[in-house]
């Protein structure tokens, strides 16, 4: 299967964020690929407040299933959550389960003013009432396959996709 | 047949947390970066997180210690855990209850994890090969053989100071035989990869043979502390001073009690570090134990992440 080149999606992504709200908000991004992506959109559109990350590890529904993740990073909220606007950031978003988990955490920080979320791929298979305002492109995906986003070292984002019972 | 790690399951992961004696480095490692994590939720307005919400995780210290239990307690309570303590020093074991059926009792109430603390070397262990298979525990110092969750506390300490465990020289001074905390100490150091632990201690003060743990022995304060990177003191207890081990505190203090002049022989970017409670004027001076390259409150404080670490990682590693 082809996959949309992820530098194309991201200045889409960027485009629609700058067309919408601007620079007057803070933007979070979700570990991994969600920092990745929130880093460059904090750079290309010269986001004043700092750039906040998320390990959503410590509030995921799955914890009794399949315990904790084996490398927790440290999330990073170097704002006043209070009152803010907040875009936050994910790579590929799918369940919902993984933005649920954001929001509860974003809100132990503080109440804030909104809540958006900016997405590369949106491939569907909701099981959860959450939807995203920014979207790179919308990809109908099998269940069976698992979409990732790849960053080189010279910072290059790609997709990948793989066969779940392989990535496991 | 080979004898098993006790505290890990037959794929090498980690079910109770005994001692830091035979773990591997990647399991020490893998609670240190988790605790990272757990700090900047102990730095938050909401310092709670929902990870053990609905756990039970019973305190059971048959031996009476208000601050570890208390931070066993508040770390349990950040992971959402319902916690209950249970002083057995005074309840149950003065009726002559047996320890196991005390454990058979409190897993019959559904308990998910329990907290040992107990005057017995091997206490905990008895009790992680008796509970079920889905039922968690961390020892919380057993008589004079192992008090894990401080060493990893002393390590996640280091290793925010210092950064790197391969070129550290390490020295570990005071009452070594009687201490629990010591031996977890010298296990986890030497499997972090510190190339040189050292012991400060008098002769009556050292277990027999004690340089088989990997650690060089001394005597001195002025010779056992140069180039020294990390001063781990350990606490004297009051029973040790009146006891045959020691002429008197007096006499201890003037060879091992660390002042600002026995500092200055160590490194001059050492730190610091006591498991408390201190005796001032026993083991360390005021003036060292409040001074610039004291990092004993941030023990305490770095004590609550790793320990939520250590809890959420057990209460995930179901078999």
């Amino acid at each position: 299967m082809q996959l949309p080149d992820a530098e194309v999606l991201f200045k889409s992504l960027a485009k629609k964020i700058q067309s919408d709200v601007g620079k007057d908000f803070a933007l979070v991004g979700i570990y991994t690929g969600g920092v990745w992506l929130a880093e460059r959109l904090h750079q290309e559109l010269a986001i004043t407040q700092p750039l906040g990350t998320l390990d959503v590890s410590f509030y995921r529904d799955d914890f009794d299933k399949i315990g904790l993740h084996s490398q927790v990073k440290p999330s990073e909220i170097p704002f006043e959550v209070e009152g803010a606007h907040i875009i936050l950031v994910d790579d590929v978003l799918y369940t919902g389960r993984t933005i649920r988990a954001a929001v509860n955490e974003l809100f132990d920080y503080g109440r804030p003013a909104s809540i958006s979320l900016a997405t590369l791929v949106d491939r569907g298979g909701r099981e959860l009432p959450i939807a995203a305002q920014y979207i790179g492109i919308e990809l109908e995906l099998p269940a069976d396959k698992m979409l990732v986003l790849k960053r080189e070292d010279n910072g290059k984002l790609s997709l990948d996709l793989y066969d779940k019972s392989f990535a496991e | 047949m080979i004898n098993r790690n006790p505290q890990l399951d037959e794929n090498g992961v980690l079910q109770h947390l005994l001692t830091t004696e035979g773990l591997p480095a990647s399991i020490l490692l893998h609670i240190l970066d988790t605790a990272e994590s757990f700090v900047g939720v102990t730095e938050r307005d909401v310092k709670k997180i929902p990870l053990l919400r609905g756990k039970s995780i019973f305190n059971l210290f048959f031996e009476p210690s208000t601050r570890t239990r208390t931070t066993f307690e508040i770390a349990a309570k950040r992971l959402s855990a319902d916690v209950i303590n249970l002083n057995i020093a005074v309840s149950a074991q003065t009726k002559g209850e047996a320890l196991l059926d005390t454990v058979n009792n409190l897993s019959a109430m559904n308990a998910d994890m329990f907290i040992v603390r107990h005057a017995q070397s091997g206490a905990a262990h008895l009790i992680a090969k008796h509970v079920r298979p889905d039922i968690h525990v961390i020892n919380a110092g057993d008589g004079s053989h192992a008090h894990p969750t401080q060493a990893l506390l002393d390590m996640f300490t280091i290793r925010r100071y210092k950064e790197d465990f391969h070129n550290l020289r390490v020295a570990i001074i005071g009452d070594i035989l009687h201490s629990r905390v010591a031996r977890s100490q010298i296990h986890a150091l030497t499997t972090l990869g510190v190339p040189e632990v050292r012991v400060i201690a008098p002769k009556t003060l050292l277990p027999k043979m004690v340089e088989r743990l990997g650690v060089h022995v001394y005597h001195d304060m002025a010779k056992g502390l140069k180039d020294i990177d990390v001063l781990m003191m350990l606490r004297l207890q009051n029973e040790r001073m009146k006891g045959a081990n020691l002429p008197s505190p007096e006499e201890y203090f003037k060879y091992y009690g660390l002042t600002p002049e026995k500092l200055l022989l160590a490194r001059r970017d050492a730190i610091v570090m006591h498991p408390g409670p201190m005796n001032r004027g026993v083991e360390i001076d005021s003036a060292v134990a409040d001074g610039k390259q004291s990092v004993i409150l941030p023990q305490v404080t770095f004590g609550i992440a790793v320990r939520m670490a250590v809890m959420s990682i057990l209460a995930g590693n179901q078999v």
